[in-house]
């Protein structure tokens, strides 16, 4: 391989295997959802390592989940929440970082500090609050509830690394743009956020994750049968004296491939957002 | 030389100030530029001079004071309305567009017709060799070619008044001096007003029909470049044109009366190993090829002469220094230039 001729063969080797055993440690829980979600109770619990091949080979947990529940429409339901919160993050957050960055005026500082401090309090503890103002404004059981507070939930974090970012952005550009006639709108869709597209990414994975995954906030703010997120819908499967567990990893794995996909599209702008610092 | 009387000015500053917070970076500033005048503001950095030329573009509003633009008074118009165009020391390309759609994008936001769009564009892009490129993006080119882009981009929109703000900083030895040509040239072909800031004194002396030397955001002097040269108004103004920096000596040391400080440019200092005005022992010596600078000690400090073509002297030789009288500035306590 054409390497760097710095690196000595054994350093190489070594910074292989500490990283392939972090992938392995990793990727561990996943592979063992994906492996038993594919054998039957006894299958799971008779030997939870062993590969779904031979005799253990009973992917009767698919088969519960398209028979119960609605499970197309809970995952459809995931997806409306879920991307409509990340558009709407991702939008508000950078127009609110473009404002803070670029902009001069009184109180900026402390307006960017009264944005990011939603990263250090869990927004879990305004719960009550939460559900009291969706009941007064009557979009209890829908997605908007749901959409809502996700969108309030990764605006903190979006506003402060993409402020950050927009702060990178040449001011020559933007001037250029002011002078040939852009509108501050046009100088935001396209010449701010082109070049912001990695830290956009970065965003987009850390706020897109935590959502798909929740299960607190539809728990309590849409758990009707309609408005059910997959993550709440698997809940179906856990019953109080038998769980069938089968099909909860059933709809685990499936729950996975979404957000993988997502995750996919993002990611190559996400490697250029990590790396975008460290190599010029 | 100085601006047409009867014509309004192109552009007539008038006691512009700004302030940041509390600091006061623009201290009132008064300047007329006449049509077709190629005037260059330049200080050290942080002089307030690109502050300046933003508040002239519009995109810094000035705390107090009037622009005028073609005889319209512009304080609160937009920079896209206010007939200026700019050139950015990064370039500032639109990364996502081609070499034509980055000039045409200004004309397009201005509802021009688009042959006439075709017709600018075919015109700058063949006065700055840039045909063979339009279709490329600002990645795909080198510096000078981003540059000239940028230039093309200005040209394209006729404006009144061109501003630069330090074109060349970006760009490597040669290819400055090949841009400033360009610059010349353009300036001669257009007939255009400019006005270019730059910390370099070189550019500012090649290029301006007047420089403005600025200096704490204030105008220190205003003059053509052999004006500056030859009757600096005072002890920023004379270390600040010329190079090597003028020689100050207190005036006590050398026993002169009416002056506290005395300035000599290097060049104009005259070296023997006899006899002269006064000792001086050798420290160090740079050979230029066509020029050679030679540095001194001597009893009132250090003192720099430079002499054209090679001198064979070794660190360390006494030598004798001399200046004609009329080569000697006079500056009082205050820094002001006085007469003999």
């Amino acid at each position: 391989m054409a390497g760097r001729s710095t690196q000595s063969p054994f350093r190489s080797i070594a910074a292989h295997a500490i990283l392939l055993t972090y992938t392995v440690i990793a990727l561990f829980p996943v592979f063992v959802v994906v492996v038993n979600s594919f054998k039957n109770r006894k299958g799971i619990f008779g030997d939870p390592l062993a590969l779904p091949i031979g005799a253990l080979w009973a992917p009767e947990g698919y088969a519960k989940v398209w028979l119960r529940g609605d499970f197309q429409l809970y995952f459809q339901n995931s997806l409306i929440v879920t991307v409509a919160a990340l558009v709407l993050v991702l939008l508000f957050g950078a127009m609110a970082a473009f404002a803070l960055s670029e902009y001069r005026f009184k109180g900026n500082t402390l307006m960017g500090l009264y944005l990011a401090l939603g990263i250090m309090i869990p927004i879990r503890l305004g719960t009550v609050a939460i559900l009291q103002i969706m009941v007064a404004s009557g979009i209890v059981n829908t997605l908007w509830a749901l959409i809502l507070v996700y969108t309030a939930q990764g605006l903190p974090l979006s506003i402060f690394i993409l402020s950050e970012f927009m702060r990178t952005v040449s001011d020559d550009l933007k001037n250029a743009g002011r002078i040939d006639g852009l509108s501050e709108y046009t100088i935001f869709f396209r010449l701010v956020l082109p070049l912001v597209r990695p830290a956009l990414a970065t965003v987009a994975v850390f706020t897109m994750i935590p959502i798909w995954n929740d299960l607190w906030f539809p728990l309590i703010l849409a758990p009707a049968e309609g408005t059910k997120t997959v993550t709440l819908g698997a809940q179906m499967f856990l019953g109080q004296f038998q769980s069938e567990w089968d099909a909860v990893l059933a709809a685990l794995t499936l729950a996975i491939l979404p957000v993988l996909v997502l995750y996919l599209i993002f990611s190559r702008q996400l490697i250029r957002g990590i790396t975008s610092g460290a190599v010029k | 030389m100085a601006a047409a009387t009867t014509l309004a000015p192109t552009l007539a500053l008038k006691a512009i100030r700004k302030n940041f917070g509390v600091t006061e970076v623009i201290k009132g500033i008064d300047l007329t530029v006449g049509d077709g005048e190629f005037v260059v503001f330049v200080g050290p950095s942080g002089c307030g001079k690109s502050t300046l030329l933003r508040i002239i573009a519009g995109l810094e509003d000035a705390t107090s004071g009037d622009i005028e633009i073609g005889g319209k008074t512009v304080n609160t118009t937009p920079p896209a309305k206010r007939g200026i165009a700019m050139v950015f020391q990064s370039y500032a390309l639109y990364p996502h567009l081609t070499v034509k759609n980055n000039m045409a994008l200004g004309l397009k936001q201005a509802k021009t017709p688009a042959p006439e769009i075709e017709a600018r564009v075919a015109k700058a892009s063949g006065m700055l060799s840039l045909d063979d490129y339009l279709d490329r993006r600002p990645a795909q080119l080198s510096g000078g070619q981003r540059q000239r882009v940028a230039i093309g981009r200005a040209i394209v929109r006729e404006p009144t008044l061109f501003l630069f703000d330090e074109p060349l900083s970006n760009l490597d030895a040669a290819l400055r001096v090949n841009t400033r040509l360009e610059i010349a040239r353009l300036h001669r072909e257009l007939k255009a007003t400019m006005i270019y800031v730059t910390h370099d004194q070189v550019e500012a002396m090649t290029l301006a029909d007047r420089i403005v030397v600025m200096n704490a955001g204030r105008i220190e002097q205003v003059g053509t470049p052999m004006e500056l040269y030859n009757a600096p108004a005072n002890l920023f103004v004379a270390g600040f044109i010329g190079s090597p920096q003028m020689n100050f000596v207190a005036a006590d040391k050398l026993g002169m009366t009416g002056a506290t400080t005395i300035g000599m440019r290097p060049e104009h200092l005259t070296i023997s190993k006899d006899a002269g005005r006064w000792k001086a022992s050798l420290v160090h010596v740079e050979h230029l090829g066509a020029d050679t600078n030679l540095y001194f000690d001597t009893e009132a400090g250090p003192v720099t002469a430079r002499a054209f073509g090679e001198v064979r002297e070794a660190p360390g030789t006494e030598l004798w220094l001399s200046a004609d009288d009329r080569h000697i500035y006079r500056f009082d306590a205050d820094g002001r230039a006085v007469a003999a």
